[in-house]
C-alpha cells in the first residue's frame, strides 16, 4: 500500500487554458490527448472561480485539484481522491510563490504569461525542484527560488545584480568570440 | 551571431505574444547542432534546450533516432562549466530517458558531478543518475549514495533519499542495505530530509509488521518536527492500529493518545491528517470521535476554501456511519450552503441531509430549492441521491420530498441528472406505497414534455407495471395515448405495449384500449403496427367477453427467463430449418466472458472429433456443440451446467491438464483438456484413469481416450460417470494421466515407431454441491421473493467462527453455494458490522432457488449468519441448508 503523500500532476496553464508547462507523475493520463482533455476539464471547471487571494479546490475525475491564479497564470496541483488537501495546497502555494519570486526578478518584472514563456527554463527548473516523480521535494517558495536563482547566476551573486552580471557575462562571451576569430 | 530567442524589453504588449510562436521541431533539432561547436555558447545552448523541452512539454514526441541524436549532442555540453546550462542538461537527460547502452556515455560525467564540491551539482546529479540507471550501475554508485544520505546539506540528502524511494520499486534489495544511513537521516534537523527518510525507512520495513510497530512506537514519542513527516507518521500509526485491532479487545486503543495530541499540532495539515485518521478508525466510538469533530468544526468557518472543503468532506464521510456525531456542526454547515465554492456547498447539503431529523426536513428543502438553480448537473445528481436516501429514511416526509423531486424534474437539466431524478422517483414509488399515485402522476407529466427517448420508454414500461394496480388506472391512459400521437417510433412502440398491459390487467378498460390499439394499426412504423396487431390478437379483441388468460399474460408480459446475451447468441447460431427455435435450448447460465476467451485454445476441436466451425461462440454453447457431436455422450440428455476449468497440474510442467465438469441429470462428464508442452515428444492413446473409490454414488460408464497429442496442440479426453437421477451427488476423484510417449525427430517432425508407456499423476478433482447450481440472476429480488411464497421457506442460523472480514465470510458462502449475487448486494460497505446479501440460482432439476443471507460480525470477529431459503421444492430448500451445514 502506498502511504506516502503523492502528487499526480502539476500544471501551469494560461488564462485560455493553454499549457505553459505541465508535469505528470502517474499513468492515469497515458497520452498527450488524455492529458489535454484533463487540462481542459480542469480549466473549464475552475475558470470562473476566484482563486487569487486563497488557493481554491475542486474534485475533478475523482481527483483532488488545488489551484491558484496569479494574473493570467493558472497553477494546478492534482492528487488522488484521498490525498490530504492541505498538503496539495502547500505544493501549489510553493509553486506559484516560487514562480512569482523568480519572474519578478526578471527583465520586465511582471508575473504573467509572457514573462513565464520568456523564462520557461526557470519554470521548468522550478517544477523539477518541487516534485520528483510524484514525491514532494520542497515546498518553501524561498528555498525553491533560491536553488534556481543561485544556479542561473555565477554562484553566490545576489538576485538584484542578476541583470548586470548577465550583461557582463554576455559581454565577455562576445569579446572572446571576436578575439578568436 | 544568432539572435537570442528571448526578446527582452519589447514594447509589444500583445497578449498572445509568445517567444515560441511558429516553433517547429525540425528547425529546433537543426539548431541543436550548436551543442557540437568547439567553442560552446552556454546561453545559446540553454535556449536551444529550453526550446526542446518546450516541444516535449507541449506533447511533441521525438523518434528514436532524434532522441539519440539529441542525447549525444547534449552529452557534449558537460564540457561547459556554466551552472545554468548544466542544470538544463540534467533536465534534458531526464526528459529523454536514454536507453541502457546510452546511459554509459553520461555515467562518468554524472559520477564526477556527484562528487563535486558544489552542492547543487551533487543533488541534481544524484537525481538524474538514479532516474536513468539500472541495477548493475547502481552497485557502483551505492557508496556515494549512502554518503549523500547523511550529507550535511539537506538538499543533497533529500535528493538521495527521494531517489531511494523510486529505486525501491526496481531494486529493493540494494536500498534495503542503506537502513543505517536512513535511520540517521530520520533524526535530521532539516524538515524535508526527515520526511523523505521516514518514507524510505517505512518502505524498507513495510513487510515486517513488528519493525513498523517499533518504528511508530519510538517516533510517536516526539522527535518528528516536520509537518509532512508528521502526516506520514500518522498514516503509519493508523495502519498499525488497524492491523493490531484484532488482538486488543479490552482497554484503550493503542496510539490513540498520539493521534489526539496531533489534533493540537500547530500545522493545519497535521491536524487534518489526525482528525481524518481518527474518523476512519475501525469501529470508532463517539467518545473517540468528539475531539476530531471539534477541530473539523473549527475548520468549517476558516477563510481558506481548501480547509473548509477538507473539513466538510471528512464530516460528510463521518455522517454516513455516525450521523449523530456530526449534528453539532449543523449550524456551521448550513451557512456553508451559500459558499462560493460549489463543491463545498454540495458537500454541506448532502451532509445535512444525512444528519437531519424528521422535523428539519422541510426547512432544509426550502434552502436547497434556492441552491439547486445555481449548481452544475454533477452536483445536482449528488443532491438528488442524498434526497432519495433521506426519503427512504423518513417515509412520512415523502410528500415534500416528492414535490421537490417533481419540481426539479420540470427544470432544465441534462440526461444524467434527469435520469437520477427519475430513478429516485421510481425507487420511492416502489418502496413507499403512499407515494405511488402522486409519483406516477409526476412521471406522466414529465413524459408529456420529455426530450430523452430512453427516459420516456423507461417510464412507459414502469407505468405499464404499476399503473394498472392503482385505484383509478384510467387516468393514465390519456398520457400514454398522447405519446402515440406525438413521439418518435421507439416511444410510440413502447406506449402501445403499455396500453396493452392496461388492457390485459384491467378488464373494465379493455374495450376502450382495443379502440386505441386499432388506431395504432395505421401507424407509419412497422414495429408499432406489429406490436398493436400482436396485442390485439392475443388479448382477444374479437370476443371481448373472454377473460385474458393467465398464460397469455405470462406470454406477453412475463419476464424472459434467459439472459439476453445468451438469447442473442443462440438466435445467431440458429439456422433456418424445419425445426423451430426452442427458447428452452438457450443456456441460462450467466457466463463470464473473459474466461471463455482465455480458454479458447483449450477447447480447439481435434481431428478425431467432427469439428464444428469455431466462431465467436461462448463457452456454454461451444461445450454443448462439442458434447453433442460425440456419439458416446449424446444420450445423456440436456447439459445442465459446465464448470469453469479447474487446473490439475502446476503451471510450467511438462503436461498441462485442466478439467471441465459437465453436469447432466443422471451423468457427470469430465472433460480433460490436455496440452503437451515438450516439442521433442508425441503422446498417443492419452487417457485419464480415474479412481472413484471416494465417490460412492458414481460409477464409470464410458471414456474416450485421445488418439494423439502432438506438441502445443491441445486435445481432450473424456470420462463419463453415472449417478442417481437428479441427485446432487458429491465426491472426490483421483486422476492419473496415462499415455504412450514417442520421441520426435525435431527437424523432420516425424515420430519414432516405438513408444514407451508412461503415467503422470494429476491432482485430485472434486464434484461439489455448487456444481449443481446455475448462477441465474433475477432483476427484482423482492418481487421474485414475494412471488415464490413462503411455502417452502427454510430459515436457520449458523456460526461461521472467526473470520477476517464480513466480505471474506460472505464470499466463502457464495462460493460454496455457487449462486448469483443480486442487486449488487455482494459488496459490503467498509466498516459495517452487518450485511445482507441476496442470491439467486437454479438447482439441478430446474428448480429456482432464492437465498437471503444476513451476516453479523462482533468484536472478536466471530461471524454469525442467518440463512433463509425459498425455492419451488421443499427438498431443495433443505438441500441448500445441508450444503451450508456440511460446508
Amino acid at each position: 500500500m502506498e502511504l506516502c503523500p503523492s502528487v499526480k500532476n502539476v500544471l501551469l496553464l494560461d488564462s485560455e487554458g493553454n499549457r505553459i508547462a505541465a508535469k505528470y507523475y502517474c499513468d492515469d493520463w497515458p497520452t498527450n490527448s488524455t492529458k489535454e482533455a484533463f487540462e481542459k476539464a480542469v480549466f473549464t471547471k475552475t475558470q470562473k472561480t476566484n482563486a487569487r487571494t486563497e488557493a481554491e479546490i475542486a474534485m475533478i475525475e475523482n481527483n483532488v485539484v488545488v489551484y491558484k491564479f496569479v494574473q493570467n497564470l493558472h497553477f494546478f496541483v492534482t492528487g488522488g481522491e484521498d490525498e490530504n488537501e492541505l498538503i496539495l495546497a502547500t505544493v501549489v502555494q510553493g509553486f506559484s510563490d516560487a514562480v512569482g519570486i523568480l519572474l519578478s526578478t526578471c527583465s520586465r518584472g511582471q508575473v504573467d504569461k509572457r514573462e513565464a514563456l520568456e523564462n520557461l527554463d526557470l519554470i521548468l527548473m522550478c517544477l523539477d525542484e518541487i516534485v520528483d516523480g510524484g514525491i514532494i521535494l520542497e515546498t518553501d517558495p524561498n528555498v525553491i527560488a533560491g536553488k534556481i536563482a543561485s544556479q542561473s547566476l555565477d554562484a553566490g551573486g545576489p538576485l538584484s545584480e542578476q541583470t548586470i552580471s548577465q550583461a557582463l557575462a554576455t559581454a565577455r562571451e562576445h569579446l572572446t568570440r571576436s578575439l578568436l576569430k | 551571431m544568432a539572435q537570442p530567442f528571448m526578446k527582452k524589453d519589447d514594447d509589444d504588449e500583445e497578449a498572445d505574444y509568445s517567444p515560441f510562436l511558429g516553433i517547429e521541431k525540425g528547425a529546433v533539432l537543426q539548431e541543436a547542432r550548436v551543442f557540437n561547436d568547439p567553442q560552446l555558447d552556454p546561453r545559446r545552448c540553454s535556449q536551444v534546450i529550453t526550446k526542446l523541452l518546450y516541444l516535449l512539454n507541449q506533447g511533441e514526441t521525438f523518434t528514436k533516432t532524434e532522441a539519440t541524436e539529441v542525447f549525444f549532442a547534449v552529452t557534449k555540453l558537460f564540457q561547459s562549466r556554466d551552472i545554468g546550462l548544466r542544470r538544463m542538461v540534467y533536465l534534458m537527460i531526464k526528459e529523454i530517458s536514454p536507453s541502457a547502452d546510452e546511459v554509459i556515455i553520461v555515467t562518468s560525467s554524472l559520477m564526477k558531478d556527484m562528487n563535486s564540491k558544489t552542492d547543487m551539482y551533487r543533488a541534481n546529479a544524484i537525481r538524474v543518475l538514479c532516474r536513468i540507471t539500472d541495477g548493475t550501475l547502481l552497485t557502483q554508485i551505492e557508496r556515494y549514495l549512502k554518503q549523500a544520505i547523511v550529507d550535511k546539506n539537506p538538499v543533497v540528502a533529500s535528493a538521495a533519499l527521494v531517489s531511494g524511494i523510486h529505486l525501491l520499486q526496481t531494486n529493493p534489495e540494494i536500498v534495503k542495505r542503506w537502513s543505517n544511513e536512513v535511520q540517521e537521516a530520520v533524526q535530521s534537523r532539516a524538515a524535508l530530509v526527515q520526511f523523505h527518510a521516514l518514507a524510505v525507512l517505512h518502505q524498507i520495513r513495510q513487510n515486517d509488521r513488528l519493525a513498523v510497530s517499533k518504528l511508530v512506537t519510538s517516533l510517536t514519542r516526539g522527535s518528528v518536527r516536520s509537518p509532512l513527516a508528521q502526516c506520514l507518521l500518522i498514516r503509519y500509526t493508523s495502519q498499525v492500529i488497524h492491523e493490531s485491532a484484532g488482538n486488543s479487545q479490552t482497554g484503550e486503543r493503542p496510539f490513540f493518545d498520539y493521534l489526539e495530541s496531533c489534533l493540537r499540532h500547530k500545522a493545519e495539515m497535521v491536524i487534518l491528517e489526525a482528525a481524518r485518521a481518527i474518523t476512519e478508525l475501525n469501529g470508532v466510538t463517539s467518545r473517540e470521535l468528539t475531539p476530531a469533530i471539534t477541530v473539523l468544526q473549527l475548520f468549517l468557518s476558516s477563510s481558506k476554501p481548501v480547509l473548509r472543503f477538507a473539513a466538510v468532506r471528512t464530516l460528510n464521510k463521518v455522517a454516513m456511519t455516525h450521523p449523530m456525531a456530526v449534528t453539532n456542526c449543523n449550524i456551521d454547515m448550513e451557512s456553508l450552503i451559500s459558499d462560493q465554492n460549489r463543491s463545498i456547498a454540495t458537500l454541506a447539503i448532502t451532509t445535512l441531509l444525512k444528519t437531519g431529523n424528521e422535523s428539519s426536513v422541510d426547512r432544509l428543502m426550502k434552502q436547497i430549492t434556492n441552491f439547486m438553480s445555481d449548481i452544475a448537473d454533477e452536483f445536482k445528481i449528488v443532491v438528488v441521491e442524498a434526497i432519495r436516501s433521506l426519503c427512504l429514511k423518513f417515509p412520512l416526509k415523502y410528500r415534500s420530498l416528492m414535490n421537490f423531486l417533481s419540481n426539479i424534474l420540470r427544470e432544465e437539466g441534462g440526461f444524467e441528472y434527469k435520469k437520477a431524478i427519475i430513478d429516485s422517483i421510481v425507487i420511492l414509488i416502489r418502496d413507499i406505497p403512499e407515494a405511488k399515485e402522486s409519483g406516477l402522476l409526476h412521471l406522466c407529466e414529465f413524459i408529456e414534455d420529455c426530450e430523452f427517448t430512453y427516459l420516456s420508454t423507461q417510464i412507459l414500461h414502469f407505468l405499464g407495471i404499476e399503473g394498472p394496480k392503482t385505484s383509478d388506472p384510467s387516468k393514465y391512459i390519456r398520457y400514454i395515448y398522447n405519446r402515440v400521437h406525438l413521439e418518435n417510433a421507439t416511444v410510440r412502440a413502447s406506449a402501445v405495449s403499455t396500453l396493452a398491459k392496461f388492457g390485459a390487467m384491467v378488464e373494465s378498460l379493455k374495450p376502450r384500449i382495443f379502440v386505441l390499439l386499432r388506431r395504432c394499426l395505421f401507424d407509419s412504423d412497422d414495429e408499432v403496427r406489429d406490436r398493436a396487431t400482436l396485442y390485439l390478437n392475443t388479448l382477444g379483441c374479437d370476443d371481448s367477453e373472454v377473460e385474458t388468460s393467465a398464460s397469455t399474460n405470462e406470454f406477453l408480459f412475463g419476464s424472459l427467463e434467459v439472459p439476453l446475451a445468451n438469447l442473442e447468441t443462440s438466435l445467431k447460431n440458429y439456422e433456418p430449418s424445419d425445426e423451430s427455435f426452442d427458447i428452452n435450448s438457450v443456456p441460462k447460465e450467466i457466463k463470464s466472458q473473459p474466461l471463455a476467451e482465455k480458454k479458447a485454445p483449450g477447447k480447439k476441436p481435434t481431428a478425431g472429433l467432427a469439428a464444428p466451425p469455431s466462431g465467436p461462440a461462448t463457452t456454454v454453447d461451444a461445450y454443448e456443440r462439442l458434447l453433442s457431436s460425440i456419439a458416446e455422450f449424446s444420450s445423456f440428455g440436456k447439459l445442465f451446467k459446465s464448470s469453469a476449468p479447474v487446473e490439475l497440474t502446476e503451471a510450467g510442467t511438462e503436461y498441462a491438464v485442466n478439467v471441465v465438469k459437465h453436469i447432466f441429470d443422471s451423468h457427470v462428464l469430465f472433460q480433460y483438456n490436455c496440452t503437451n508442452t515438450i516439442p521433442e515428444v508425441l503422446l498417443e492413446n492419452v487417457a485419464v484413469i480415474v479412481d472413484s473409490s471416494d465417490a460412492e454414488e458414481f460409477s464409470e460408464v464410458a471414456s474416450k481416450p485421445l488418439r494423439s497429442l502432438p506438441y502445443d496442440s491441445p486435445g481432450q479426453t473424456f470420462v463419463a460417470f453415472e449417478k442417481p437421477d437428479g441427485v446432487p451427488a458429491v465426491g472426490k476423484f483421483s486422476n492419473m494421466l496415462k499415455f504412450i510417449v514417442k520421441e520426435v525427430d525435431l527437424p523432420t517432425g516425424e515420430a519414432e515407431e516405438d513408444g514407451v508407456e508412461d503415467e503422470y499423476q494429476l491432482e485430485d478433482l472434486e464434484v461439489v454441491a455448487a456444481d449443481y447450481m446455475l448462477k441465474v440472476g433475477v432483476s427484482n429480488f423482492r418481487n421474485a421473493w414475494e412471488s415464490m411464497g413462503a411455502d417452502f421457506e427454510r430459515v436457520d442460523e449458523y456460526g461461521l467462527g472467526s473470520r477476517e472480514s464480513l466480505t471474506e465470510a460472505m464470499n466463502a458462502v457464495i462460493d460454496l453455494l455457487g449462486m448469483q449475487p443480486c442487486e449488487g448486494t455482494e459488496v459490503v460497505p467498509s466498516n459495517s458490522r452487518s450485511h445482507s446479501c441476496l442470491l439467486s440460482g437454479v438447482y439441478i432439476g430446474n428448480v429456482k432457488v432464492l437465498v437471503r443471507l444476513s451476516f453479523g460480525i462482533d468484536g472478536q470477529r466471530d461471524v454469525a449468519m442467518k440463512l433463509a431459503v425459498r425455492s419451488e421444492d421443499e427438498s431443495v430448500s433443505d438441500a441448500i441448508h445441508e450444503i451450508v451445514a456440511s460446508g
